[in-house]
């Protein structure tokens, strides 16, 4: 059991377990001992399935990263790949095994594709003539993973740029597979709802697909009727495309910031050692730890899920309460005088030491990020964004980008923020727009027009046409810019960018309440149609909702979604009156870095 | 009748058994039983009677007839018995994939097919030093696989497709020398072995458990030996028979699942009669669920409805979709397979239409030859890897004119096609390009080359000129004038590689530049900037960082007043203070225009200046700032300074 993923609306601990199930059936049948060989990029996801006490509980002695040649030596029986179904990742398996069939005593192998079985790689096998050495060749369907009570996410890197780069979308399938998973284990979704590109791709727009995908899906799986009384009352289906400003802006929630600044990897977050050094008396400041701190993030523990999701302005004050509140409680143990006082005091120890360590773990975080934040370039940067979002001075060249690019900043950091100009001015006038990409060329290189031409296909950079700006009609009418905003006590989503709420969350508030009727005009400015699909259940399963309970709708957003949308669709769960709570589901969790450095390429 | 128990016979303490005749049987015999080899299925299933099969006088031609009988005798087929040459012995099996068959043949080699259906037959791995038969031998069933497990004096190994591998019972009893008998169970999960020793062991099938053991001091080889159990009851035992004797073994506490007549077994017969009507009546009245009722039973009817030669295609198709529709559990690519193997390919196709599983449709098409088809059906269902298949099939089948001009018709599988060529064929890559005259994505694609696939500058070069032309045919002004920028730059930096020495090649423009600074070369470093249009502001900033990071004072100096600056003079100050000398930041901070006057004047830490400055600005924010730098202990006067500014300014 994992604690965290059940404290919802939504049990996902069910889906943790329908996944773990399907991989110790997979274990025992390679009967003895075994191996497995690790598509690297697979081991962070599968870190949230499952330990590896659970690998070891079924006979996993060794584990390798699969890697040209020959496998490491290893007296195991069996021999197992798990992989994406790649096609180098099979040249490398059949280098493995061709290396193994010349060693000696043979072994079984067999391969588990994450998370589908794909003909091509087999042809591939195939034709390197090692199909015949693997005994299962199975699929294990880890689509949606989940991360918390609420999230889940398929962490598929690629998702965006593939879909709109490549026009190759393999994710779409596996997001609508992973929808089906879902519904086998938590019911049909009454009602989809989806607004989503209509773009180069013919066959139609991306969000259309996933929903006509899943129906298509629903028609193939007829046989078995799902007679689950349904959990979820609605879907949204959400494309990046849509909502292309809110990556780019700076996150300023705590949990947006670290990921911004550190960067979250598999709810995982690596940091600098030096403010986490055991502080003990005579320590004299020998032997600080080398080696990056490594905390895991999720809402086990109390005092994160607290503070996640507040902005990072009403972050300090909770931690200096909890300090109080903590040794205080470590104070009791003065008042405690008979044995039973002492006693009761001693079985609280563990909880309170706990709460210290993770209160300790947050002040070094906090502190970390209030260095950066603090700094003059941040606030600059921040001026920045905040003048584009709310619409000042987006149509010329902006003194602060021309500093950065002259100063040689990061790249990513000035891509950031020439994107989000053009995206809040519906496109950079061709003059400004050349003189940017002038400026990148000469500065940072010119093998970089490779990356600017991507940005300009996934229309995050582009030429106005037309000569009309869009941006302002939009902002207003979903309120995108909020003058007055309260950080300590929100009243509204647009807490988490300190004044700008989220045009993909505003897209949902809406939806919930009163209805996107309110808002054609707009919904027809943004890229895609929109649309509506009910998909029909036997009366049995029809819910009747008691007064005052709310509907649980699970968002999807294809791209990826930022820790500060998760933050906002949280803070309008807990919204009294706010009639709906989210389940969050994604392709990749990521932010403006991540998704432009996906988005980048290299020719050296 | 005075008695109706006289003729029950007692059958133990608590059964009993009687005899009569319930039918007789239909067929008409010419040889007597006895000279039949005879085989009838459980639970009154069909007879299987092969004639005379030890005659030796007959022709060789002549092969033995296989004779199928319901259980009352009624023809139900015949059949031309398969010949397999030197079988030593054969195990029939059954598993849920149906009847398989295992072999041993005279060279001591054992083959399986899992379904008699399609003998298939695998050849299984050899046993090391296996010489003779073997002294007893048994097919087990694990997780849907067959393996054989078999005696080899003291020895039991198990066989699977992949491998032999050596086994031992856990507690099997010392001084086996030979195993003379094994059984498993019909449901496989259990296993006896019989030892020359007299002694049993019974234990799970997967050898990983014992149930329970037993000597019986009896070294003859049993003539039989086989599970069985109680019904309703948890315990199940072994039944040994010698030649006159039998003796039940066991004891152990787990329960047996039955195997009884099941219903899905029932309606198969009927179906194999064709009394289609009777077996979904049957599943009405049960109300069995359709997906292992009803829709099986239509399935079956469709599949004999494709074999009505002398119906057309179109009605055969209207009379399967009229009856079966959207029942689910249905699959029309089985029927269409159906259909194709009676060879009516059109048939097959217009079955396949219904199908709404494009995994299922696809692989068919395909074997039909109907790939443009089974492409669209790939395109609709959105399972890229299904699109692949279809399209490297295409690709092997078509010629490469055809093969793009699919491609052009399919946009979707064109760029699954483009990424596939990204990784795996970058020639046809190009050609793809050209052939939709996508000159931008062309232009691209040499910027790659030049990069990728050149080493020489020339070659570079002549790729970046490749990508300029294309870009200018995509009228992509910028990116074409960006390209040729780049070739100059190229070749202007071998120029300064031969002449200056040093690394230049592959520099961007600005690091090219601080490059020639640092190096000294400052006449070259202003041509270079002049010749590519640097603008002012950014040159500024480059000069400044670099000749900071020389820390050449006297030449910054010089610098910032070669003109005005286009940056002004805080960048200055704040360069001064990161190389630590505060002394040169001074010199700058009072040339700071007065908007960044009080931040310079508090980066080289006079604050008493500062706060002179923002009171003279009524400048709050400034004001504020500037208190909030009075930390040192001489700063307490320019506080109270501050504090009065700001009284009188509130009187104000």
């Amino acid at each position: 059991m994992a604690a965290h993923l059940s404290y919802g609306r939504v049990n996902l601990n069910v889906l943790r377990e329908a996944v773990r199930r399907e991989l110790r059936e997979f274990l025992d049948k390679c009967a003895g001992s075994k191996a497995i060989v690790w598509d690297e990029y697979l081991t962070g996801p599968f870190g949230l399935i499952a330990q590896y006490s659970l690998l070891k509980e079924h006979e996993v002695e060794k584990m390798f990263t699969l890697k040209g040649n020959r496998l490491p030596a290893a007296d195991v029986k069996n021999i197992i790949f798990f992989v994406r179904p790649r096609l180098e990742l099979m040249d490398i398996i059949a280098e493995n095994v061709l290396s193994e069939d010349r060693r000696g005593p043979t072994r079984d192998f067999h391969i588990l594709f994450v998370p589908r079985r794909s003909l091509l790689c087999e042809q591939r096998l195939k034709d390197l003539g090692v199909l015949g050495s693997f005994i299962h060749r199975e699929e294990y369907s880890l689509d949606l993973i989940p991360f918390d009570g609420d999230l889940l996410s398929m962490e598929s890197e690629g998702a965006f740029k593939e879909c709109y780069l490549e026009g190759d979308q393999t994710s779409l399938y596996h997001a609508a597979k992973g929808l089906m998973t879902l519904q086998a284990l938590y019911g049909t979704i009454p009602q989809i709802f989806g607004k989503g590109e209509c773009a180069r791709v013919r066959t139609g727009c991306f969000v259309v697909q996933v929903a006509n995908m899943m129906i298509r899906m629903k028609r193939e799986f007829t046989g078995s009727q799902n007679s689950i009384f349904p959990v979820f009352d609605n879907l949204l289906l959400l494309d990046r495309n849509v909502d292309l400003l809110t990556p780019l802006a700076t996150q300023l929630t705590y949990e947006g910031l670290i990921d911004e600044i550190y960067g979250i990897q598999n709810s995982y977050v690596k940091l600098p050692p030096e403010k986490f050094a055991p502080k003990k008396q005579g320590d004299g400041g020998k032997d600080l730890p080398t080696e990056a701190k490594k905390l895991q993030l999720n809402s086990a523990e109390e005092l994160y899920a607290e503070i996640r999701d507040k902005n990072f302005n009403a972050v300090g004050s909770v931690l200096s309460k909890k300090a109080k509140i903590i040794s205080a409680a470590f104070e009791e143990r003065h008042n405690a005088k008979t044995v039973g006082e002492i006693k009761q005091f001693v079985s609280q120890l563990p909880h309170m030491q706990a709460a210290r360590g993770s209160l300790a773990n947050h002040t070094s975080i906090a502190e970390l990020i209030k260095d950066v934040t603090t700094s003059e370039d941040f606030f600059d940067k921040l001026t920045v964004e905040q003048e584009f979002m709310s619409g000042i001075d987006t149509d010329k060249v902006n003194n602060y980008i021309e500093d950065c690019i002259a100063q040689k900043h990061s790249l990513i950091k000035v891509l950031r923020l020439v994107c989000l100009q053009s995206v809040c001015n519906s496109g950079l006038k061709q003059k400004v727009l050349d003189y940017y990409k002038r400026e990148i060329l000469q500065t940072y290189g010119y093998e970089h027009i490779l990356t600017l031409h991507n940005l300009e296909k996934a229309g995050l950079l582009k030429p106005q046409t037309g000569g009309r700006n869009n941006y302002p009609t939009i902002r207003k009418t979903l309120r995108l810019w909020m003058d007055d905003v309260n950080e300590q006590n929100p009243t509204d989503i647009s807490y988490v960018y300190s004044g700008y709420a989220p045009l993909s969350v505003r897209l949902a508030q809406l939806l919930s309440r009163p209805g996107w009727r309110s808002i054609e005009e707009v919904l027809r400015i943004l890229p895609g149609p929109h649309f509506e699909e009910r998909q029909p259940l036997p009366t049995g399963l029809q819910k009747k909702r008691q007064p005052g309970e709310n509907r649980v709708t699970l968002i999807f957003f294809l791209g990826g979604v930022t820790f500060a949308e998760i933050a906002a669709l949280r803070f309008l769960s807990q919204l009294e009156d706010g009639g709906t709570e989210y389940v969050i589901a994604t392709t990749k969790l990521m932010n403006g870095t991540s998704w432009i450095e996906a988005l980048m390429e290299k020719p050296f | 009748m005075d008695c109706y128990t006289a003729n029950w016979n007692p059958l133990g303490d608590s059964a009993f058994y009687r005899k009569y005749e319930l039918y007789s049987m239909d067929w008409d015999l010419k040889e007597e039983l006895r000279d039949c080899l005879v085989a009838a299925a459980p639970y009154g299933g069909p007879i299987a009677l092969l004639r005379n099969p030890w005659r030796k006088e007959k022709a060789a031609s002549v092969r033995p007839v296989l004779d199928i009988y319901s259980a009352s005798g009624m023809p139900l087929a015949s059949l031309l018995e398969v010949l397999q040459n030197r079988v030593l012995d054969a195990r029939i099996f059954h598993t849920e994939f149906g009847s398989g068959v295992a072999i041993l043949t005279g060279a001591h080699r054992f083959t399986l097919s899992a379904n008699v259906g399609d003998l298939k037959l695998r050849r299984m791995p050899e046993v090391p030093g296996l010489q003779s038969a073997p002294s007893c031998w048994t097919v087990l069933c694990q997780d849907r696989v067959a393996h054989i497990l078999l005696a080899v004096g003291p020895d039991l190994y198990l066989l699977d497709h992949a491998a032999c591998s050596a086994v031992t019972p856990p507690g099997l009893a010392p001084g086996v020398s030979s195993f003379l008998q094994m059984a498993v169970s019909f449901t496989y999960r259990h296993l006896a072995l019989f030892t020359d020793t007299g002694y049993i062991w019974m234990g799970t099938a997967s050898l990983k458990e014992k149930l329970c053991e037993f000597n019986c001091n009896i070294r003859a080889p049993p003539k039989q030996m086989v599970w069985c159990s109680r019904p309703r009851s948890k315990e199940r035992a072994v039944v040994v028979a010698w030649e006159r004797r039998l003796m039940v073994v066991g004891d152990a506490p787990e329960s047996i699942q039955y195997k009884q007549l099941t219903i899905q077994v029932l309606l198969d017969r009927l179906v194999l009669r064709r009394l289609y009507p009777l077996a979904i009546q049957i599943c009405e009245y049960l109300r069995l669920p359709e997906v292992q009722g009803v829709s099986r039973i239509l399935a079956h009817w469709a599949c004999y409805k494709v074999q009505q030669k002398d119906v057309s295609d179109e009605d055969v198709a209207r009379a399967i979709n009229q009856k079966l529709g959207d029942t689910p559990g249905v699959s029309y690519s089985d029927i269409a397979a159906r259909a194709y193997g009676c060879g009516r390919t059109e048939l097959a196709i217009k079955l396949l239409e219904y199908e709404p599983r494009s995994g299922e449709q696809v692989p068919l098409l395909l074997k039909m030859k109907r790939s443009k088809l089974a492409l669209s059906k790939a395109i609709e269902s959105g399972d890229t890897d299904l699109v692949f298949t279809v399209l490297l099939h295409l690709k092997n089948e078509l010629n490469r004119g055809d093969f793009f001009m699919t491609l052009r018709n399919q946009p979707m599988a064109l760029s699954l096609y483009r990424q596939f060529c990204k990784h795996q064929e970058l020639e046809t890559l190009k050609d793809l390009y050209n052939q939709d005259d996508n000159h931008q994505e062309l232009g691209s694609f040499h910027i790659r080359a030049s990069y990728a696939a050149e080493e020489r500058i020339e070659g570079r070069v002549a790729a970046l000129q490749t990508a300029a032309d294309a870009f200018y045919k995509a009228k992509n002004e910028f990116a074409a004038k960006a390209t040729e920028d780049q070739m100059r730059l190229l070749r202007l930096q071998r120029r300064l590689e031969d002449e200056l020495g040093g690394q230049f090649l592959d520099l961007s423009l600005h690091d090219t530049v601080t490059t020639l600074i640092l190096g000294g070369h400052n006449k070259r470093a202003e041509q270079l900037a002049r010749d590519f249009r640097i603008p002012d502001k950014r040159l500024w900033w480059l000069k400044l960082t670099a000749l900071a990071d020389l820390e050449d004072w006297e030449e910054l100096e010089k610098f910032s007043k070669s003109k005005k600056s286009p940056i002004g003079y805080l960048p200055f100050v704040e360069i001064c203070m990161k190389q630590h000398n505060k002394y040169e930041a001074k010199k700058y901070a009072s040339r700071v225009g007065p908007e960044q006057k009080v931040k310079a004047l508090l980066l080289v830490g006079d604050v008493a200046q500062a706060a002179d400055v923002a009171i003279e600005h009524r400048n709050e924010a400034e004001l504020s700032l500037v208190l909030s730098h009075c930390t040192g202990a001489t700063d307490g006067a320019t506080a109270d300074k501050i504090q009065r500014a700001r009284a009188q300014a509130q009187k104000k």
